[in-house]
């Protein structure tokens, strides 16, 4: 276990990004960064900056326009990197399934690693996929508890 | 040979220094602001992890520019270490701080254009305070040798106190805290993207954070300097600076750049110079 992998899992850097979203999920997500839950207990810090994130939270369905955006931004991201889909319309399309400018959930643009249910998403919920990402994370690198 | 002992004792540990008291930053602040805030070696593990992600470097020279960046802060904290001239530290300060610079214009980015230009202000507003501060020292000790001053009875503090109020407003530039972060600013805090590191992903962005590492012990010895017999009062002063530093930061909001300028040159700039004026006519050191 080298002491690069376990700063890997120590200090995720997210990104928050809202493809089409109600705005519902993306103010849960803020408010996950708040004293309140102060995700920075884990060495979580919200990143305004693809090239310095290390997990990709996306809220919202994925549209024909944002689905260009979400893509760009992955791929600006170095390795290695995450992505969780938060919220019902993240994860599936969700109330905007079948709308005609909708392609879907996340899932039809980036290969999502951990989807968050619910509309809107809890912080405690969001704050356990960045857990799980994590732990999803460390088994890839090899420091799996 | 003992000499070069000092050398690499201090390269080896003032990154440990520097970023342990990151991590107190980073803790003290999270209290101020109601929260609980990460462990203290939470600095060292967003230092590997970022040494361990993949390269995404947008130009060739941008690399070279932030090595250069790093070479020239280690050469300072040899200058401070090694007792030698202060004014040429201030100098080579000046280096480093271009080379930064120049990592920012190396790329395409706007955003990161304007954190260049923006750093570029910083440097206008707190370099000319530094070399003040160097004549300061040399109007009491009547030599520019950091080991003179290290060997002088009087503490500067008493004799040149308004010079170490401005070195406190430099401090705060260098530092990157508010209300003087504007080139770029820490603990996920937003300014134009991320300003002038923008672009300076993964391991670069590892070595600027070394890099700030080595300078916030470099600055933090020269507050020292004001009390330097005996020295262990000067790094007393040093570390209230630095929580003195944490308070400003979380009880300011971030100004413009051209208000940083106008305050570091109103306030700081005038100080240096009353300073010194005074002793030039008490005891016409010039
Ligand atoms: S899941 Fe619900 S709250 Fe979240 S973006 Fe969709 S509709 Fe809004």
């Amino acid at each position: 276990m080298g002491i690069i992998q376990k700063s890997q899992v120590k200090s995720p850097w997210i990104m928050h990004f809202c493809n089409s979203s109600c705005n519902g999920c993306d103010i849960e997500v803020l408010a996950s960064l708040t004293p309140l839950y102060d995700v920075e207990r884990f060495g979580i810090v919200n990143m305004g900056n693809p090239k310095h994130a290390d997990v990709l939270v996306v809220t919202g369905p994925v549209n024909y326009r944002t689905a260009r955006v979400l893509k760009n931004l992955y791929d600006q991201i170095p390795d290695p990197k995450m992505v969780i889909a938060v919220g019902a319309c993240a994860s599936t399309g969700g109330v905007f399934h079948n709308c005609y400018n909708i392609l879907g959930g996340v899932d039809k643009v980036l290969p999502v690693d951990v989807y968050v249910p619910g509309c809107a998403a809890r912080p405690e919920a969001i704050i356990d996929g960045v857990v799980l990402a994590l732990q999803k994370l460390s088994k890839a690198v090899g420091v799996a508890k | 040979m003992s000499q070069l002992w000092i050398a690499v004792i201090a390269v080896v540990a003032a990154p440990f220094v520097g970023g342990f008291l990151s991590g107190i930053d980073r803790r003290v602040t999270a209290r101020l602001q109601g929260r609980y805030g990460p462990p203290i070696v939470q600095p060292f593990y967003d230092f590997f992890k970022l040494l361990g992600k993949g390269r995404i470097a947008t130009s060739k020279t941008q690399f070279i520019w932030i090595i250069s960046y790093l070479v020239f802060m280690i050469a300072c904290l040899l200058f401070l270490v090694l007792q030698q001239d202060i004014l040429l530290l201030v100098f080579l300060l000046g280096f480093a701080g271009i080379s930064f610079v120049l990592a920012g214009f190396s790329t395409k980015s706007p955003y990161s254009h304007f954190g260049a230009n923006r750093e570029l202000l910083q440097i206008l507003s707190y370099e000319p305070i530094l070399l003040l501060f160097a004549l300061g020292v040399y109007s009491q000790t009547g030599s520019f040798m950091i080991s003179d001053i290290l060997a002088s009875e009087a503490p500067l503090l008493a004799s040149i106190w308004p010079i170490f109020i401005a070195l406190l407003v430099v401090l705060t530039i260098k530092m990157r805290k508010s209300p003087f972060d504007i080139a770029t600013s820490h603990h996920g805090h937003q300014e134009l993207v991320k300003g002038i590191m923008t672009e300076i992903s993964g391991p670069y962005y590892a070595l600027v954070t070394l890099t700030e590492w080595y300078e916030l012990v470099l600055l933090l010895g020269i507050v020292a300097l004001f009390w330097a017999n005996p020295l262990w009062i000067g790094i007393l002063i040093a570390l209230a600076a630095f929580v003195l530093e944490l308070f400003v930061d979380n009880i300011n909001a971030r100004m413009t750049g051209g208000w940083m300028v106008r305050f570091s040159w109103a306030v700081g700039l005038v100080l240096c110079i009353v300073t010194l004026t005074y002793w030039w006519i008490m005891k016409g050191v010039f």
